[in-house]
């Protein structure tokens, strides 16, 4: 089959997938919190498996609201954690996302009847493989409506996200930053930091659940704060953080999935490593380069 | 279960609790400190960076002729690589650009991405034993083999002989880092050997527990541990009991419903326990806090009227 | 809270009964004080007095556990463009990628309002702000590369930026050179004679009766307020600090 039938839907997702967290993770990344990527990423576990053993189908929207309904209760219940049992926000953070993905687990394995197929192996490790498009016959298959129709509902869902948080950021973009600079001077002039804070805490659980398709819970982290830490690396304004961690989402994105399927089979090899593992693999040798050039440069 | 927890099983699943249950004494006492100490993230990272370790020695093994699935060399490759991890995380911080947890987070993500690759040659290969290894990603004690229980309990014994000679210097650094290092303790030494048990600890809890959620174990009894006393001492003892108990109860349950992973049972037994501390902890309980906190309230609205 | 004459100018703020907790200690108990509608006023008393407390709670940005506050009559919601906050420098991320004049271009952000990128002209207020603390030449300089004086008097050039009308300082002179002493002090000078009210929390004792016109003695409770020449009595200062004080 064509490379537009097997290989073109995991390429855009991994990119759209790193893109659409690379992004937010700036936001975090700025302001010391990738640990909260961490927790995101595990605690939307159960609300993905809960809003498919409700409603017995991979629909994004009960997906969606599942998702970020669990990631809401998290931070409720880190908040009630660190102020009631005094605990560190790191501490509280672990205890709630293990906890959530344990019963995300627990319910993935022993949901009643495992009504959809979503396994535990994909859960880990994404199902890139799985993003096939049948209705595809070559790269004409781009401009055809009925061949687009057919795209699988991960991939534009993923897509959907991938435009979507940019658009945030264009939208408010300097009411970000001033967030993650400053939230009490922003609650001081009026610009809401509670607000937005739980707006970002939704868009990153909705990133998280689009990247679950991709590269799976544990590896959504490497998208959140590889594409930020390389930017970091070499950049010294936001402006330039934030349009170099996006290129270098899209560049991971694709560099994991070309060398993780088609590299292999340039070869004549005929098996695949795992895409969402290289994409972290290449992710690790960016941030090696960029610490690297850092350094260089004084 | 019943029959699980009184240990009346059989033999071998004697020896699978009692192994899991060294690993909770020890994931519960060297917690205490870890919470403590805030190395919590880290842990996660190291846990998670012996997945390319694991499945690197078990490529390694099948090349070198050896046993790819032998427990001990499994854990030894994974240690190697976890310790690679916290140094990159380490050298990654270094010169201030990027902070500690991001580094961290690097180090975590990118050590599971590059295990997951090394994970999917291993599955592509056509030999037996695989199923060995995704079963340190969850944990899987139903099945396990007496050889791995001994193993378990053999590291998670270590951890606490380890823990025991350094009790007094750890304490000391714990409860007043300044002063410990006035005093001349080697503090960095110290932090080095924290780090050090905690990784024994992980490996001793990846045939159970899995890598993915045996950081759980290590902060989660002790939190509850914490709620309910702060003398150190009484802290150590009640999280390595608290430990010991989540996961003796968790793989009795676990072989009782063999669907769930064991490592996600004994994390939710965990948690459950730390819920009941926190609700009812006389000083730092839940209950206690809002109690206190309606007087303080009820007399901050007196006073300004 | 009782009516004021309408001929009198109203305080600047106005706190009755505040009490603030932070988990089950009171760290401010039942303040009520009022402060004069313009003027230098400081904020004085020792460790752990609640002075930072006091500012934060009034601004929002701490939950108060019960009490009313009024900033010029009204609350916080209805009067934001007349308040103007410096917070600690110790309190800000001076690693964020920012230049100076992105930092004081913030003050400005309100006058843009939600969605819309900064236009020219609010740009230009921010660099005359910074050009009244002296730092228009390091204005494209990040501002990780800037001295504590230098990052001190950009915070200040941003709470310049919003115009306001109130000011609420926390340690506006906390570890600053002299040059940045001198500049704040005459900042605080044109505001006085502009009209304007300065509150600030200050640490040292030694300086308030010649920098400042009122002052507020507080350790968790009110212990006393009024003209900063006579306030620092050794009386008030035993009551505030134990035995030992005296100005």
């Amino acid at each position: 089959m064509s490379f537009a039938a097997l290989d073109l839907v995991p390429l855009l997702a991994a990119m759209l997938a790193c893109l659409a967290c690379g992004l937010l993770g700036n936001l975090l990344l700025l302001t010391r919190q990738s640990l909260l990527g961490d927790a995101v990423s595990h605690a939307v576990l159960p609300g993905i498996v809960l809003a498919f053993l409700v409603t017995g189908s991979r629909d994004a929207a009960p997906m969606l609201a599942g998702a970020v309904a669990a990631a809401f209760a998290a931070a409720l219940l880190v908040g009630v954690l660190t102020r009631a049992a005094r605990l560190s926000p790191q501490a509280a953070m672990g205890i709630v996302f293990s906890g959530f993905f344990a019963v995300g687990v627990v319910l993935l394995e022993t949901g009643v009847g495992r009504r959809v197929d979503l396994d535990l192996d994909h859960v880990l490790l994404g199902q890139l493989d799985t993003l096939v498009w049948p209705a595809a016959t070559g790269w004409a298959s781009l401009l055809d409506p009925d061949a687009l129709a057919a795209l699988p509902p991960e991939l534009l869902l993923i897509g959907a996200v991938a435009v979507a948080v940019p658009l945030l950021f264009a939208a408010l973009w300097k009411e970000l930053r001033l967030l993650a600079f400053d939230p009490d001077f922003a609650a001081v002039t009026g610009f809401a930091p509670r607000a937005l804070s739980a707006l970002l805490l939704a868009a990153l659980a909705v990133a998280c659940v689009a990247a679950f398709w991709a590269v799976g819970a544990i590896l959504t982290l490497a998208a959140l704060v590889v594409p930020p830490v390389v930017a970091r690396l070499l950049t010294r304004s936001y402006r330039a953080q934030v349009l170099v961690s996006a290129i270098v989402a899209l560049v991971m994105g694709a560099g994991g999935v070309l060398l993780a399927g088609v590299l292999p089979a340039a070869l004549g090899q005929d098996w695949a490593v795992s895409g969402a593992g290289m994409v972290a693999v290449v992710g690790g040798v960016l941030v090696l380069a960029a610490r690297l050039a850092a350094r260089e440069s004084g | 279960m019943w029959e699980a927890l009184t240990f009346q099983a059989g033999h071998n699943a004697a020896v699978v609790a009692a192994g899991c249950i060294a690993f909770g004494l020890a994931a519960g006492a060297v917690g205490c400190f870890v919470l403590l100490r805030g190395r919590a993230l880290i842990a996660d990272a190291a846990a998670h960076a012996t997945l390319p370790g694991v499945a690197g020695a078990f490529l390694l093994g099948l090349a070198l002729g050896l046993d790819p699935r032998a427990l001990p060399w499994l854990l030894a490759g994974g240690g190697l690589t976890a310790s690679l991890a916290v140094l990159a995380a380490n050298a990654l911080a270094r010169g201030g650009r990027v902070k500690d947890d991001a580094a961290i987070a690097v180090a975590l993500s990118v050590s599971f991405g590059l295990g997951a690759v090394l994970l999917s040659v291993v599955q592509a290969l056509p030999v037996g034993g695989q199923a060995g290894l995704s079963g340190l990603l969850l944990g899987r004690a139903a099945g396990m083999a007496e050889a791995d229980a001994w193993t378990m309990a053999a590291v998670a014994l270590v951890a606490l002989a380890v823990l025991g000679a350094l009790l007094r210097p750890l304490s000391a650094l714990l409860f007043d880092p300044l002063q410990a290092s006035l005093a001349g303790l080697p503090v960095k030494a110290l932090d080095v050997a924290l780090l050090g048990l905690m990784l024994l600890v992980v490996l001793a809890g990846l045939p159970a527990v899995g890598l993915v959620l045996v950081v759980a174990l290590l902060i989660v009894p002790a939190a509850a541990a914490r709620l309910l006393t702060a003398r150190l001492p009484a802290m150590a003892a009640l999280s390595a009991g608290f430990g010991a108990g989540s996961a003796h109860l968790g793989v009795a349950i676990s072989a009782a419903a063999p669907g769930a992973p064991t490592g996600a049972v004994i994390v939710l037994v965990a948690v459950a326990v730390f819920a009941l501390a926190l609700l009812a902890s006389p000083r730092r309980g839940l209950v206690a806090a809002l109690r206190r906190r309606a007087a303080l309230l009820a007399a901050a609205r007196a006073a300004a009227r | 809270m009782s009516p004021v004459p309408v001929a009198l100018p109203l305080p600047a703020l106005s706190l009755r009964g505040l009490s603030v907790a932070y988990r089950t200690d009171a760290v401010l108990w039942n303040v009520t004080w009022n402060s004069p509608p313009a003027g230098l006023v400081a904020i004085v008393g020792p460790n752990g007095a609640g002075k930072s407390t006091l500012l934060k709670a009034a601004l929002g940005l701490i939950p108060r556990l019960a009490g009313e506050v009024r900033f010029f009559g009204a609350p916080l919601a209805a009067v934001r463009r007349r308040v103007g906050y410096l917070p600690q420098r110790a309190a800000v991320e001076w690693d964020f990628p920012a230049t100076a004049l992105d930092v004081a271009a913030m003050g400005r952000y309100p006058r843009a309002g939600w969605f819309r990128p900064l236009p020219r002209a609010e740009r230009e207020a921010a660099l005359a702000a910074l050009a009244e603390v002296g730092m228009q030449d390091v204005a494209h300089r990040p501002i990780g590369e800037l001295s504590g004086g230098q990052q001190q008097r950009v915070l200040l050039a941003r709470t310049l930026a919003q115009e306001p009308d109130l000011f609420l300082m926390d340690e506006p002179f906390a570890g600053v050179d002299a040059a940045t002493e001198e500049a704040i002090v005459g900042v605080l000078q044109r505001l006085a004679a502009a009209g304007r009210c300065v509150i600030a929390v200050h640490h040292d004792l030694s300086t308030v009766p010649r920098a400042f016109d009122h002052a507020l003695l507080l350790n968790r409770e009110v212990i006393a307020s009024g003209p900063a020449a006579t306030l620092l009595s050794p009386e008030n200062l035993a009551r505030a600090y134990g035995r030992r004080m005296s100005a």
